[in-house]
């Protein structure tokens, strides 16, 4: 296998996710094979990401990502990162991932939607979803939710902080957080550092003529680290 | 058998749907000083027992109705 092999990255459509095609053209254009997976199918394809995208599944009923959850592909999904696989959830992908408890805490109602650009400072820049950034950097992606006011109560909050499980925070200028999330948290990671979940959107900033390219960045270190799990012995 | 379970969004937890609906009270010219929001879910069951529809009951807002980090949940069975 050479370096340049494609690695495959599957993005989980559900009924209801409506940026899993600018997740699969996100990723193809960093260098990935992305391909879609229907919520219904009972195991995941050969593939060495997932990536659950941004959306209202099941039209956002009972609370976010509370029925998406307990999708058929979502067993497969659980079992993947079980086994270390890397899971990324962006937005309703993040609230899916929090429900599912393979991400802490949970996403709870903004005071009011948000749909803007917003600066986030990488905190840990030695993941696999954030390894292309620099500790510190500034990235500008937009997010756009009803529901991404993140919370953990104050003992989940400190066993997050010693972990060093929030992997990216809000910016605090020019704009601050955008949704009154707990500590600034705007991307997590699980305790083995193999599922994060964000809820601004990288797979709408990656190309210079549309705005900022600071989700180029989260999903281009993606792409790498799922390349190396492909170069990897099995 | 027919059960309610009732959810509501835990004491501290930011309620943006309750201050909404507070405000618009107030607008209104009541005097309230707090609302909170939460959800009401009329279920009808194929049970007799109606400890055991309660135990399924548990098991149903654990595992779905309700986010146990967030919210809290009320169940009442009814004959019927």
């Amino acid at each position: 296998m050479s370096e340049s092999r494609r690695p495959r990255i599957a993005v989980v459509v559900f009924p209801g996710s409506n940026d899993d095609g600018d997740a699969v053209l996100a990723l193809a254009g960093l260098g990935a094979e992305a391909f879609p997976v229907w919520h219904a199918e009972p195991d995941l394809p050969a593939a060495d990401a997932v990536v659950l995208p941004g959306g209202f599944s099941y039209g956002d009923y009972l609370r976010c990502g509370a029925i998406a959850r307990f999708a058929p592909v979502m067993g497969a999904v659980t079992r993947f990162a079980g086994e270390g696989g890397l899971v990324l959830g962006i937005c309703n992908g993040f609230q899916v991932l929090c429900e599912a408890g393979l991400l802490p805490g949970a996403l709870r109602p903004n005071a009011s939607l948000v749909c803007r650009d917003i600066d986030v400072t990488v905190e840990r820049a030695d993941t696999p979803f954030t390894a292309r950034c620099q500790a510190g950097q500034r990235l500008t992606m937009p997010v756009k939710h009803g529901e991404g006011c993140y919370f953990a109560d104050d003992e989940l909050l400190a066993e997050l902080e010693a972990n060093r499980q929030v992997a990216l925070r809000y910016a605090s200028h020019p704009d601050g957080n955008p949704n009154g999330s707990v500590a600034g948290i705007a991307g997590v990671t699980s305790a083995d550092g193999n599922v994060f979940g964000l809820m601004p959107h990288p797979e709408h900033a990656v190309d210079p003529l549309l705005g900022p390219t600071g989700g180029a960045l989260v999903l281009g270190s993606l792409v790498d680290a799922a390349r190396e799990r492909t170069l990897a012995p099995a | 058998m027919k059960a309610t379970v009732l959810v509501r969004p835990k004491p501290g937890i930011l309620d943006p749907q309750g201050e909404a609906v507070q405000g618009s009270l107030r607008h209104l010219g009541f005097a309230v000083d707090e609302a909170r929001v939460g959800r009401v879910v009329d279920l009808e069951l194929e049970a007799d027992d109606p400890d055991h529809a309660r135990a399924e009951l548990e098991r149903m807002c654990e595992q779905l109705l309700a986010n146990p980090l967030i919210e809290s949940f009320e169940i009442s069975v009814t004959d019927g």
